[in-house]
């Protein structure tokens, strides 16, 4: 029998604390115990669980790629400031120690990509779940094809990772669309103004060996669907990762259950031809 | 191994009990306490009672309390230092008194927490737990084990089951090593098995359905707006899951006074409205249609599915504690005839 | 109950209302709250004395709203409710139709609200005498005696909110007891959560509580957490004046006076 206790999180130091937005940070978080780090690995579109040691526990993606843990041994989370836990978060600073469960969940079929054009559409707050990945791609940039990135948000202010942003526009080998809904830009706003399924149309990207990642609040995934399978994209090519409410993180606490289904384990990844399946309580 | 049967006297009983609790095993037994009979740490069989159909509450809180720390904290400057669970400090437990539906919901509990990573606390629990189980010789009309797999003198679950004879002695059934280990404690009081039949000495409970046509019914009548019209009473409060062996939906909190504290894992409910919904609002489950179905599908479609056992034992807590009279026998037998 | 039933029949039939929330019998011999809404089923109505359930609880419900505009059978505790619901802005006159019912079954006709408060002038809102002598036992307890008994009470708590979810005038969508930000009281069902919960919930209806024990009727333990709203019922009588439900009044704890007789809230 295993003995240990799943409840009890790692502790992490936070090494940087990047202000993205309005009330959303990054943390870059490294193991505290150096041993519990080296046996410590996880895979693209995992998630955690973060807490405030006092305070309770938080659910959301690592933000970071697992080439990056690789090679630097840092995790990176990027929350918005909502809930009792992720106010306490925010008020923690750097050397600060918080707790740490993962990683939890499935994961982006990465291998099974290989080979083939990639598009990535998020929206808003849903881009740090996505950004794990297109690090994770961009650092094996070989194994794949065109990767092409859309990401809306609804001002400048509200774009998240925005060096981030500068440097996969100068990639010659990323195509980046970034754009702000209408009213949301600035004087000097170089992207493009609109909402992302109208600009998808516009941006028209090829559905020939391609799987698309799609990422944002229920409304845009909403639209954006329509706009991908006209593009000729298939729901098992079009992926996206869900956000239910969840306690434990591994298929106990009965809040994430959606049909058969655990988000917590069976997800947080799911393809468009998956959740056709799942009853509509996601 | 093979069920071994004994007599026990009736007035051996209250030996075998002493005997355990010398052996320093903490027993919980049925207990008559202000306003209902339920399980309690007791010193002697003369704090019981057997006058009871069920206990109001399960007896899962010996395995999955309401509110169990998961471990510790100490906050100082440097930072928080974790203090683990010290699972030695959990007692070696037997249940005394558990009727037959009671003691079948341990595999569905335990199914939940340890159908894929181990809950050591759980399990530990678990472990140091021997079931003595007292079968059935009265049922209400909310009960239905026989219509979900079990029946009032089934062995499954129990580590030693008794069931009252006509002259008020005991046929001693013993299922499990652990069930030997308390027959080991006092051997002497276990004689020869008794020529009368179980079976006259059990409670009738008429069969009204299979699990498996619920399964089938409920999947088929997913979106059926039986749900919606069978959840209308409802209030959503969180006595049907509270009371159930079966139920094991939690929270996890964390609770501090000053510089000390611990994460707590405490009972919740998929009945509550707020229970699935979203920081941000979205709430996937949003109607009491949805989530007394939710209910329903996952006792009988989910936990079949997909840890290959039922999470209903029919022992009609539910619908007995129900202040909207939501009385669960109803409901199914009108899903099965959809 | 023949002319409750009758009138029920004639509002759905004349699509005054959609839904007729009464009482019928439901399993174990106990009455249930039914949801009528077809005019031929008003036969399965009831009214008796184990009719406990305050079915006022249902107007706040959405899913019960959702059906449409409901006619509502009313005894005195559900009389009371939705003259405080009322009094709260929780309902309005046009929003419902009140079937009133004596302790005997009969209908009783209210035009409107006013109708109904002018009603309930007649039935003092007050603990019955046996209550009464309980609740003075308790008073008179020495300190160390009184928080013994409610240690004891409410140790058997665990948490279910049913009284809460019985309670016509618990109907926040979120409860001080789910507010995080800050935690104002434990979540947990230990002794601190339990006598937290209950005590926060009791002065929460201070002067709200329409003594309808709905709450004590629901809980599964049988814990008599209504001892303490009936306190606080006593001492809002005693100490404030409070006289029962009106739709004037507002709430005791909610409502500012200038000649109020404590400096501190000047």
């Amino acid at each position: 029998m295993e003995e240990k206790n799943i409840y009890k999180p790692y502790l992490m130091r936070i090494e940087k604390i990047t202000q993205e937005a309005p009330g959303v940070k990054t943390f870059r978080l490294k193991f505290d115990d150096d041993e519990e780090g080296k046996n410590f690995s996880f895979r693209a579109g995992q998630f955690a669980e973060y807490s405030v040691i006092g305070e309770g526990e938080s659910t959301f993606c690592i933000a970071s790629s697992p080439t990056r843990f690789e090679k630097e041994q840092y995790v990176e989370c990027t929350f918005r400031e909502v809930g009792r836990v992720t106010s306490a978060l925010a008020q923690c600073e750097e050397g600060d120690v918080i707790g740490f469960r993962a990683p939890y969940g499935n994961t982006f079929p990465l291998e099974a990509w290989k080979g083939k054009n990639i598009l990535f559409i998020a929206g808003g707050i849903a881009l740090p779940p996505m950004r794990c990945v297109i690090w994770n791609v961009l650092d094996k940039r070989d194994d794949f094809k065109d990767v092409n990135i859309l990401y809306g948000a609804k001002s400048v202010a509200d774009l998240v990772y925005k060096h981030e942003l500068a440097e996969w526009d100068e990639r010659p080998d990323v195509k980046l669309v970034t754009t702000v809904d209408p009213g949301g830009q600035t004087p000097d706003w170089k992207g493009e103004v609109g909402f992302v399924p109208a600009v998808l149309e516009k941006m028209a990207p090829s559905s020939e060996n391609a799987v698309a990642v799609v990422c944002g609040p229920p409304v845009m995934i909403k639209f954006t669907l329509p706009v991908l399978e006209k593009l000729g994209f298939t729901p098992e090519n079009i992926y996206t990762t869900l956000e239910n409410r969840m306690k434990c993180g591994f298929g106990k606490c009965g809040r994430c259950n959606c049909g058969k289904m655990f988000v917590c384990k069976d997800g947080p990844v799911f393809s468009f031809s998956q959740l056709k399946d799942l009853p509509d309580e996601y | 191994m093979t069920i071994e049967k004994y007599l026990v006297k009736k007035a051996s009983l209250s030996t075998l009990f002493d005997k355990i609790k010398a052996s320093g095993k903490t027993i919980k037994a049925p207990v008559k306490k202000r306003h209902t009979t339920d399980f309690a740490a007791v010193g002697s069989l003369d704090e019981t009672t057997d006058d009871y159909i069920t206990t109001a509450q399960s007896a899962k809180s010996a395995v999955f309390p309401r509110v169990e720390k998961l471990f510790g904290y100490v906050k100082s400057k440097n930072g928080v230092e974790l203090v683990d669970y010290d699972l030695s400090t959990i007692p070696e437990t037997v249940l005394w008194g558990v009727r037959p539906c009671d003691a079948a919901g341990f595999d569905p509990l335990n199914a939940i927490f340890n159908w894929d990573i181990n809950d050591v606390i759980f399990s530990t629990r678990l472990a140091r737990t021997t079931i003595v189980g007292f079968a059935c010789a009265k049922a209400d009309s909310s009960c239905f084990c026989t219509s979900v797999g079990g029946n009032p003198g089934s062995t499954a679950g129990s580590d030693l089951l008794f069931t009252k004879l006509s002259n008020g002695d005991y046929l001693a059934e013993i299922i499990t090593e652990k069930g030997k280990a308390i027959q080991a404690l006092a051997p002497e009081l276990f004689e020869a098995a008794p020529s009368e039949e179980k079976e006259q000495n059990l409670a009738t409970v008429e069969q009204k359905f299979t699990r498996e046509e619920i399964k089938a019914k409920a999947e088929q009548y997913f979106e059926s707006d039986v749900w919606k019209e069978q959840a209308q009473r409802c209030i959503s409060c969180g006595t049907c899951a509270f009371v159930c062996p079966t139920c094991a939906c939690f929270d996890i909190q964390d609770e501090g006074h000053g510089k000390h504290g611990q994460r707590i894992r405490i009972w919740d409910s998929c009945g509550f409205s707020l229970f699935t919904q979203h920081t941000s609002g979205h709430n996937p489950r949003e109607t009491q249609g949805r989530r007394w179905r939710q209910r329903v599908m996952h006792k009988f479609s989910y936990m079949p599915d997909r840890q290959s056992v039922y999470g209903c034992v029919g022992c009609g807590r539910c619908s007995r504690a129900c202040p909207a009279d939501m009385n669960l026998l109803e409901h199914l037998q009108q899903i099965v005839k959809l | 109950m023949d002319n409750v039933k009758k009138r029920a029949a004639e509002l759905l039939k004349s699509e005054a209302v959609k839904v007729v929330i009464g009482y019928t019998m439901g399993t174990n011999g106990k009455p249930r709250a039914a949801f009528i809404q077809n005019a031929e089923d008003v036969d399965s109505l009831i009214f008796n004395a184990q009719c406990v359930q305050n079915l006022a609880v249902y107007l706040s419900k959405a899913e019960i709203k959702q059906l449409g505009k409901p006619a509502i059978v009313a005894p005195l505790n559900v009389l009371r409710a939705i003259i405080q619901l009322a009094s709260e802005m929780q309902i309005q006159e046009n929003e419902l139709i009140v079937l009133g019912v004596s302790p005997d079954g009969e209908l009783i006709d209210f035009q409107n609200f006013s109708a109904i408060e002018k009603y309930l002038e007649d039935f003092n809102m007050e603990v019955d005498a046996k209550e009464k002598e309980t609740l003075e036992k308790i008073s008179s307890m020495s300190l160390e005696e009184r928080w013994k008994f409610w240690n004891e009470e409410l140790a058997e708590c665990f948490k279910c909110y049913a009284c809460r979810a019985a309670c016509p005038m618990c109907y926040c969508h979120k409860c001080a007891v789910e507010q995080n930000k800050p935690q104002w009281i434990p979540v947990a069902a230990h002794r601190l959560g339990n006598l937290e919960w209950h005590i926060m919930r009791a002065m929460h209806l201070a002067g709200r509580c329409v003594n309808c024990d709905a709450c004590h009727e629901a809980c599964p333990k049988g814990i008599n957490l209504n001892f303490l709203t009936k306190l606080m019922l006593n001492d809002a009588q005693e100490e404030f004046g409070y006289t029962g439900v009106t739709l004037k009044e507002g709430n005791l704890l909610s409502t500012f006076k200038t000649n109020d007789q404590e400096n501190f809230i000047q």
